[in-house]
């Protein structure tokens, strides 16, 4: 794995970054001076509590928020332009597939829309089911899987677009612990398969340990980084490295991080 | 209409018709007095309440009156001729339907204007909404007689009225359709780089769909009731509403009833197809499972 990879080759820029909404009792500093660059081939998530602008730092990277101070680039680009190089695929908290479609129509969304044609449409659909292993569903509808197999037709139909960059705003948040941990080793798989650098934004601490090789912990009010936690854990990982000794230590340096950015206790 | 809702919905059929009946002698029994009293007779009171049922002009025909001039009128007479139901509603059935594909077409093309313009929203909606408290048989006669002015006759000044009434619901129900996705289901195409064309065919108007049968389902009922009361100050020689209106000059309960009971007839026909038409639509979309249809 680590053959591919390029340690200073960076993908996302972020330089003093500000975001503040205006609001009837003052401003709302959503993203405070953030300064963080992301290499090609990185596993980073986001952790913090509600309202550390961590979803609002990933939609400001999708060009779907916008910055009002500082600078960021994305693959070179500015945010903006990445977009509309569809640089990027973005999974959603709620899998939000089109009711109206099948999940085979739903994966060939993205492609209909960048004006690709039947057969490649149909090779792509294809081969993005196999990857998050639901050959097979072609013809079913979303409300006929469940919510773990809607979530995966939603990261396949990400990946559709074969973009370099995957962006994941608390993909697994609704699912329980069981599809969740399911899911965390498919998505580490997929990592190691396809070389992606992953943006990924959670809530769980042992999700963030888990699955990244950088952990950016955030702390609200104003929202921004607290902590950045390089791991050294092996990519390789089995769920059973949730019980050994440096696992643990990870946890235990974002958990007091997350303590020490925040004024209350119950933080994971 | 499912296995479940048949027994509640005859019962209450049967009650209507109890009810008709109590009426109908209650309130044709003052004739039948003065009918005894001026020839000097005393009849039963059995007899006297058989005779409220089959007055010639009754102030409440019976049910059975009704039924039998429907059918009198209807499967008895020839289609083209001019005492035949289905020829008087087969005219304003032809008018309403033009009127109520106008409608639509309206209601959307103003929905989707309004969507997409915030401007229009504003300035347009008002005006929208103002239209339908200006009473429909006040404005109806306008409308007719400046059309006819500027050589417009025929079906077009009816289809008009009924236009007029069926295009509101349609745009009140398809402006809340189009807004009706998701955030994530609009940021999804966002982040696709979707022009405004694609985002409107693949998202907003799937998704707008269900609503816009729903208010079809009122339009096309509305459309009729446009169709009828086009008819009515117009001085119609044929239609439904030249029949009401015949009926009432000429004091026959008995026709005014059964032409008011074929209206509802078609009328019921008309939003069930609608709705037929609308599941049908929603099923090979998918969404029938995702949606709660309602009980139809």
């Amino acid at each position: 794995m680590s053959d591919k990879q390029h340690p200073n080759d960076a993908v996302i820029n972020i330089d003093k970054l500000s975001l503040t909404f205006p609001s009837n009792d003052g401003d709302v500093h959503a993203l405070s001076d953030i300064d963080l660059s992301i290499n090609r081939g990185d596993f980073v998530s986001f952790i913090g509590p509600s309202g550390c602008g961590k979803t609002t730092l990933l939609r400001v990277i999708a060009d779907l928020e916008q910055a009002t101070a500082g600078s960021i680039d994305v693959n070179g680009m500015s945010p903006h332009e990445a977009r509309l190089a569809r640089a990027y695929g973005y999974v959603f908290q709620a899998a939000s597939l089109y009711p109206w479609r099948t999940i085979a129509k739903n994966i060939a969304l993205p492609l209909e829309i960048m004006g690709l044609k039947g057969k490649l449409i149909r090779e792509r659909v294809q081969r993005n089911m196999e990857l998050v292993d639901l050959a097979g569903f072609e013809k079913k509808y979303p409300w006929q899987l469940s919510g773990g197999m809607q979530q995966r037709v939603s990261i396949a139909r990400a990946l559709a677009v074969e973009p370099d960059l995957l962006l994941m705003d608390e993909p697994f948040g609704a699912l329980d612990e069981i599809v969740r941990d399911h899911l965390n080793e498919q998505l580490l798989k997929l990592w190691a398969q396809t070389n992606k650098t992953i943006v990924f934004v959670t809530h769980s601490i042992p999700e963030a340990v888990y699955l990244s090789n950088r952990i950016v912990v955030m702390s609200p009010r104003p929202g921004r980084i607290y902590d950045i936690i390089d791991s050294d854990l092996p990519r390789d990982r089995e769920l059973s490295i949730r019980e050994t000794p440096e696992f643990l230590a990870l946890a235990n340096r974002v958990r007091d991080g997350l303590r020490a950015g925040h004024s209350y206790d119950e933080v994971a | 209409m499912n296995k479940s809702s048949f027994f509640p919905v005859m019962l209450v059929a049967f009650a209507i018709i109890v009810v008709w009946y109590s009426f109908t002698v209650v309130m044709n029994l003052p004739w039948e007095k003065s009918v005894a009293e001026r020839s000097g007779t005393t009849p039963s009171t059995m007899t006297m309440i058989r005779n409220t049922l089959q007055q010639e002009r009754p102030v409440l025909p019976a049910p059975h009156q009704v039924v039998t001039e429907v059918i009198n009128t209807t499967f008895k007479k020839k289609v083209t001729s001019k005492r035949s139901l289905v020829y008087h509603a087969g005219i304003t059935l032809s008018s309403s339907m033009l009127g109520f594909f106008m409608g639509t077409v309206l209601g959307i093309v103003l929905a989707v204007a309004i969507v997409y313009n915030e401007a229009l929203n504003k300035s347009l909606m008002p005006w929208i909404i103002a239209s339908q408290t200006i009473p429909i048989l006040a404005i109806a006669p306008m409308i007719i007689v400046v059309l006819n002015a500027i050589g417009v006759q025929g079906l077009l000044p009816k289809a008009f009225i009924s236009m007029y009434l069926s295009f509101f619901p349609v745009v009140v129900g398809m402006v809340k359709g189009l807004n009706s996705p998701d955030r994530s289901y609009l940021d999804l195409m966002r982040t696709y780089h979707a022009s405004a064309a694609q985002t409107f065919f693949k998202l907003r108007l799937p998704t707008s769909l269900p609503y816009l049968f729903t208010s079809m389902k009122i339009a096309v009922a509305t459309s009729l009731v446009g169709a009828i009361v086009a008819e009515l100050p117009t001085g119609a020689v044929a239609g439904l509403g030249a029949r009401l209106l015949a009926g009432s000059y000429y004091g026959q309960t008995i026709q005014i009833w059964s032409a008011l009971v074929v209206a509802s007839i078609i009328a019921a026909t008309l939003v069930m197809l609608v709705g037929i038409i609308g599941d049908w639509v929603n099923r090979r979309m998918g969404l029938a499972q995702s949606t709660p249809s309602g009980a139809h």
